[in-house]
């Protein structure tokens, strides 16, 4: 070792100086990442700049060289990146509070503007999140509530990424959509109406139900009287006279004869006068 | 204790103990952390160097004698045992170190009488390489490479070359399996409004998974959570198109899933971001807690309406059969009284009126001209006497 040392020092300390030098010029860029070249405080160039129509591998990523000591690289993120709006409240046309929860996706698409005006990925969110806030309270703005639930539907939400792209450019992003994530009513009255009245309406229905029940019992009932009253006049209207008998006797049975356990017909006595029929034969032959 | 039983065994075997007087300094000076390697040094004149600095510290304790290593490098004293003198040196809180080390455990030299340093860093850097060359990929997984951060390739399943560590690198992951997600999370109520300004609490479940590992893993920053928030957006969007009641039903519930899964679909194509969205699963529709009563009693309601027509039912089948067995017995009749009309007219009066009169009073008023005093009060007093008769009766009877 020693002898290795004594011999070769003077390449030693060269191979070393030249490691160094190498491991301060090459620089090692992830895909995930461009890399904005800073010499002497002023961006000369980007590595792994993104590019719409690049795929993975064909980028700029992997080793790149760069002047040491006055070349610095500074990062910046290549990916969609999320920006997230703080709730926020939004009046509608028709003056109705909405909570409004929306979120941006963006991409970096020039660092070195980027780098210029807003320093780094949260400079950049910190930049434009009130500007997503006050373009999705105005363009929101204009629509009734009812229209506001289904933003989709309409432009509303091309015209909010448009604008808020628009913006965005300036600092060098894309904004690549604008996304309502939850719309819910305001805390205390508004909500506490729209309880009151989910909870009338199925009040309401639930009468209605109960209604109808009672409408369709009574239509059974009746159907069923009227339907009685067919199979009688069928079967009793072939002979009414034998009829007007035939019930009479029932008649008499069910008001003077014996009563049935459990019924109490009353006591009733009876006056046969002598030209009764039932007496006819009771006189014997005069 | 380990000590004190040391100590014993060395006035009995005096010659084992310097072999583990030794030893126990070895130990001592590796807990102590004094520099240099426990293992010590085979070349004396190289970078061992820790002999001199445990000699410098004092007592000169004959140090760990190497049970392989014969007569010692020269800068050892001459063998002697050890006495009572340098065991009490070494014991104690700061014996040990006080004492120093010595040459630490050494390696016997490799033949040729070289250090064997270089073989166990070659071998270090040998399994370093090995380690970071080989990748196994499991069945489910794929594994992206990427040479120095640049993406290269995508390795399937089974055992890849790549190269070692610092030059190329893998990243694996699981793309089979279907990975799923349950919003909201257990316990909390989100409202959702619906199209007609209704409240709804969803429960629901995103299952996806990964198509493009290589988009997933570069394209989106925080890939889960933008699959957490487009599914939010978009169940919210789909919703927003349905009516409350639609939502519970289950045709609704369908129509919902099937949109948010499209949706959700083409936002995460439109960001590249590798993700298959294999379904939606809505768990629950619940109406808000504040309101579930209201809900509850609509079914109720339903249940109180078929109660009411089920009774009605059934006094239409006892109206229906009791005509039908009315007429009945009226067509029997009849057809007998055809036979012969004036006999069985005639039998059916008497036989009536035995069973009337035979259950009543009777008074026959023979002889006409007679003027008939109904006595009604009387009628009524009797009447009032044999309602209380069979009363007394059966209480004497018992």
């Amino acid at each position: 070792m020693g002898n290795l040392w004594q011999d070769h020092k003077s390449s030693i300390i060269a191979v070393g100086i030249a490691l160094v030098a190498l491991f301060s010029t090459i620089i090692v860029v992830p895909e995930t990442q461009q890399g904005v070249v800073i010499r002497t405080g002023e961006p000369v160039r980007v590595v792994n700049k993104f590019r719409p129509d690049q795929d993975f591998g064909d980028t700029g990523a992997g080793i790149q060289w760069r002047i040491p000591i006055i070349e610095r690289v500074e990062y910046v993120d290549k990916r969609i990146l999320d920006l997230d709006m703080e709730r926020e409240q939004v009046l509608s046309s028709d003056q109705q509070r909405l909570q409004v929860d929306a979120y941006a996706r963006f991409r970096v698409i020039d660092p070195v503007l980027m780098v210029e005006r807003a320093g780094t990925t949260q400079g950049l969110r910190s930049q434009l999140e009130p500007i997503l806030n006050s373009v999705v309270r105005q363009e929101l703005g204009r629509f009734t509530f009812a229209a506001m639930l289904t933003a989709e539907r309409g432009t509303a939400m091309t015209n909010i990424t448009r604008k808020m792209d628009e913006e965005a450019r300036a600092y060098g992003a894309q904004v690549i959509d604008v996304r309502i994530k939850r719309t819910d009513l305001p805390e205390g009255t508004p909500l506490a109406a729209a309880f009151t009245r989910m909870e009338t309406d199925r009040q309401r229905e639930a009468a209605t139900i109960r209604a109808q029940g009672r409408k369709n019992a009574q239509i059974i009932r009746a159907e069923a009287n009227a339907t009685a009253a067919k199979i009688y006049a069928d079967s009793y209207g072939v002979d009414p006279e034998f009829y007007d008998f035939y019930r009479a006797m029932q008649s008499y049975d069910s008001t003077f004869g014996p009563a049935a356990a459990g019924q109490n017909k009353g006591e009733s006595s009876i006056i046969i006068g002598q030209d009764n029929e039932y007496m006819r034969q009771f006189r014997g032959r005069r | 204790m380990s000590e004190a039983l040391f100590f014993r065994q060395s006035r009995t075997y005096k010659g084992s103990m310097r072999i583990l007087d030794g030893f126990r300094n070895q130990i001592a000076l590796a807990m102590a952390g004094k520099k240099g390697s426990p293992w010590g040094s085979g070349d004396n004149s190289g970078s061992g160097g820790d002999d001199g600095d445990g000699d410098s510290g004092g007592s000169k304790p004959s140090g760990p004698r190497n049970p392989w290593l014969p007569g010692g490098g020269g800068k050892d004293g001459p063998r002697r045992s050890a006495n009572i003198e340098d065991i009490f040196k070494n014991r104690g809180p700061e014996g040990p170190r006080r004492g120093g080390g010595g040459g630490g455990f050494k390696m016997p030299p490799r033949p040729g009488g070289k250090s064997w340093w270089p073989v166990i860093a070659f071998a270090a850097v040998g399994l370093w390489v090995f380690m970071s060359s080989f990748h196994q990929v499991e069945r489910n997984e794929q594994g992206v490479v990427t040479t120095f951060g640049k993406y290269s390739r995508t390795i399937g399943p089974g055992i890849s070359l790549t190269f070692p560590a610092p030059f190329q690198q893998v990243y694996m992951a699981d793309v089979t399996t279907v990975q799923s997600i349950r919003i909201p999370e257990e316990g909390t109520e989100k409202l959702i409004l619906t199209g007609d300004q209704n409240l709804v609490d969803l429960q629901y479940k995103i299952r996806y998974r990964i198509k493009d590992l290589k988009q997933f893993r570069f394209q989106l920053a925080e890939p889960q959570q933008t699959v957490i928030e487009v599914a939010e957006a978009a169940m919210r969007a789909s919703v927003a198109e349905q009516t409350l009641d639609d939502t519970f039903s289950g045709a609704g519930r369908a129509e919902i899933q099937e949109r948010v899964r499209s949706r959700m679909q083409s936002i995460l194509d439109a960001y590249r971001s590798g993700v298959t969205v294999v379904g939606i699963d809505i768990e629950e529709t619940d109406p808000p807690a504040q309101v579930v009563d209201a809900f509850k009693d609509v079914s109720v309601a339903e249940q109180d309406a078929n109660a009411t027509i089920n009774r009605a039912r059934a006094v239409e089948q006892q109206i229906l059969a009791g005509a039908e067995g009315d007429t009945a017995a009226f067509d029997k009749v009849y057809e007998e009284y055809r036979q012969a009309p004036e006999v069985t007219r005639r039998r059916l009066y008497y036989e009536t009126m035995e069973r009337v009169l035979s259950n009543t009073d009777k008074t026959v008023v023979e002889t006409g001209g007679v003027q008939t005093y109904l006595p009604l009060p009387e009628i009524r007093k009797r009447a009032q006497e044999r309602s209380a008769q069979p009363s007394d009766i059966t209480v004497e009877g018992q």
